[in-house]
């Protein structure tokens, strides 16, 4: 979203390095993630382009070996500094996964279970409230409402996906991290998750890494290229797939390696 | 060329032919072992649920009980039924001798006094008249009954003499003889005699020993499990840890006995021979079983489950509680049946910290002397009496009963409650 002309920033890396041991994966990374746009991060396998994503809600303070320095500032806010709280930062930044990963509890309850532990909802009208319009938002509605009392395992893929997606929208994140959203999905279930995609970054700011330049050509505003752990160009969508500016952008966007 | 590939592809078959047939054998023997031993044990074990007993006409003469006319229910209560029992006995032949008549009276359980007692207690207008009374027959007799004492032994070789075989036989004739259900066997205690011997005593504290552990080794081989799984860092001290609670599980049970005998009863001062203390050596050995379940279990959680609970800002705890430990439930119970039932069928431990005393009461509460199910089967297992070796078969049976019924309801508890995930 444009004010005034000025392109507003929601997340600004500075010089972010990440280790898995001994292990350099990121090398020196700054990229700034515009509000309100989708921005696509491409690359191989094995690029870094995934280990960059969880940086951003720190997930990789899961894996016990791993080590991130440099500056991710999101709302002047440093979440890498030590005064940051993950639960408060995981609220305000949701993700999906890569394979569909409800919990295996019934629908409802995947959706009200991140408003019930942050305390969004003080009555039961309210969370059915917030149940029905993540729902809606996620396109899953009226497909799912008259079995929200029924496991979420028991949806075919596509639809755990977008599952999957109106929780996380639940407790109204800032930003989505989408991490592979359709590589386990067939091309019914992955279009109507790009147009959900679509729909949802009015509100939301949107982040997909994705294997498929199809998919980043289709639903990003931005794209970041990502290769041997170093960003090597970003830019807007249109000027990365037809005029990149790096030799190995072009190599890899028309099908040379990768 | 095309002949030796032939001849080749043939022997891969017969190889696997062969192979097939050697599995097959294995679980063959397997199971003819598993027959063997089942049919040894009910053959020899089903005769101990019946009981063998004497009608004998009891005349209720308020002379021989030293009652006065119209005796009041506390006078009932306290007469002297000694004298009316013996006499009762001496009257099967009342031309015995001296000798002859101590045989009579050795031909039923010491608990003839007892069981005439009840008899009057039941209905006091039996006083001044004659009434036929079900008394227990000796375990010796029991076992001639059911044709497991071999009367063709030369006199001096058998316990039961010729004379009490003779009237034995009268009475069969007069079908004064009876096979019925045993069930003091379920209801009485241990006993020195295997005609009044029961599983009762050693059932409780069997039961006793098992919920002590159960509630012990529960809730601390959980907790353990959790952290060592979910919260603590992955590094030597934590591998050292998981090494020797492997090792733990390997440890044989006697040495828990030990452990048992000088630290909770030596330094404790804990009652010897009670179920609390044999709960916790036993809840010593469940432990690591239970610690390994649960961790497996925990570990069969995928790890999908946990970042996507992460994702949404749950903390590490909250995902732990809400997600991973639900989950992991069902493998934890059903790994912690299956460690109860390990511990069920111990004995030697049990045997060092003195549950293997006998105990001839019915436990109430843990902290009351008790024996155990399988030290039961020991105790018996020494006793030279023919009686007791048809007891040991049918405590057997309890106990694999017992122990099927654990393992069974593990099964279901695994089958019906396990998640299956996307």
């Amino acid at each position: 979203m444009k004010k005034n002309g000025v392109k507003m920033i929601k997340i600004n890396s500075k010089n972010v390095d990440v280790f898995y041991g001994k292990k350099q994966a990121l090398f020196n990374i700054n990229l700034d993630i515009e509000e309100n746009q989708v921005t696509a991060l491409i690359g191989p396998s094995g690029c870094g382009k995934s280990t960059y994503l969880r940086c951003l809600n720190r997930m990789n303070d899961v894996i016990d070996i791993c080590r991130v320095k440099g500056q991710i500032i999101i709302n002047d806010f440093d979440i890498n500094d030590k005064s940051c709280d993950v639960v408060r930062l995981r609220e305000k930044i949701g993700m999906v996964f890569q394979k569909p990963n409800p919990f295996p509890k019934t629908i409802y309850e995947n959706i009200s279970y991140g408003p019930t532990i942050h305390g969004m909802a003080q009555s039961k009208n309210e969370m059915d409230e917030i149940v029905e319009t993540s729902l809606k938002k996620a396109a899953l509605w009226e497909e799912v409402k008259d079995r929200l009392h029924e496991p979420g395992t028991g949806l075919s893929g596509g639809q755990q996906q977008r599952l999957c997606i109106a929780r996380a929208i639940s407790v109204k994140p800032e930003v989505i991290l989408m991490d592979e959203p359709c590589s386990a999905l067939d091309p019914i279930a992955t279009a109507q998750i790009e147009e959900l995609i679509d729909e949802l970054k009015k509100d939301h700011t949107i982040i997909i890494v994705t294997h498929s330049m199809a998919q980043a050509a289709r639903v990003s505003q931005n794209t970041g290229f990502f290769h041997l752990g170093e960003l090597i160009e970003h830019g807007s969508t249109d000027k990365i797939f037809k005029n990149p500016e790096n030799k190995r952008t072009q190599d890899y966007i028309t099908g040379r390696f990768g | 060329m095309n002949k030796n590939k032939e001849k080749l592809l043939n022997s891969r078959y017969r190889a696997e032919k062969r192979f097939q047939f050697y599995g097959k054998s294995a679980i063959f023997l397997a199971l003819l072992f598993l027959t063997i031993f089942i049919f040894k044990i009910f053959s020899t074990g089903y005769t101990a649920f019946q009981k063998t007993w004497l009608i004998v006409p009891v005349t209720f003469d308020a002379e021989t009980l030293y009652l006065d006319e119209n005796p009041s229910k506390e006078d009932l209560e306290d007469a002297d039924y000694f004298d009316l029992a013996l006499q009762t006995m001496f009257d099967l032949d009342k031309s015995a001798s001296e000798k002859q008549q101590n045989d009579l009276k050795r031909m039923v359980s010491y608990f003839f006094e007892r069981e005439i007692k009840r008899e009057l207690l039941n209905d006091p207008s039996l006083i001044g008249k004659t009434k036929d009374v079900y008394l227990t027959a000796s375990d010796d007799l029991d076992q001639v009954f059911k044709g497991n004492y071999p009367r063709d032994l030369p006199e001096d070789q058998r316990r039961v003499t010729d004379y009490q075989l003779k009237i034995f036989d009268q009475l069969v004739e007069q079908g004064r003889v009876e096979s019925k259900f045993n069930l003091s066997f379920f209801i009485y205690p241990d006993s020195r005699e295997a005609e009044l011997a029961g599983i009762a005593s050693s059932f409780m504290g069997s039961i006793f020993s098992i919920l002590v552990c159960l509630v012990i080794a529960f809730p601390v081989a959980v907790l353990a499990a959790i952290y060592l799984e979910e919260f603590a860092p992955k590094n030597r001290f934590t591998d050292f840890i998981e090494v020797n609670i492997n090792n733990l599980a390997a440890v044989p049970s006697i040495v828990f006995g030990l452990l048992g005998l000088g630290i909770l009863l030596a330094v404790f001062q804990l009652p010897r021979s009670t179920p609390l203390v044999g709960g916790i050596t036993l809840s010593l050995m469940t432990l690591p079983t239970i610690i390994i379940a649960c961790r497996a279990s925990l570990k069969a959680v995928p790890p999908s489950i946990r970042e996507a609970a992460l994702a949404m800002g749950a903390s590490k705890m909250q995902t732990t509680m809400h997600h991973t430990v639900p989950l992991s439930m069902p493998g934890t119970l059903s790994g912690t049946i299956i460690g109860l039932a390990q511990a069920l069928g111990e004995t030697a431990p049990l045997i060092l910290i003195g549950m293997v005393a006998f105990v001839n009461t019915i436990p109430g509460s843990p902290l009351d002397p008790a024996a155990s199910l399988p030290v039961q089967i020991y105790i018996w297992a020494e006793s030279a009496e023919r009686g007791f070796v048809e007891k040991v078969s049918a405590c057997i049976m309890v106990l694999l009963g017992f122990l099927i019924i654990m393992n069974l309801f593990a099964q279901i508890i695994r089958h019906k409650f396990e998640k299956k995930w996307s």
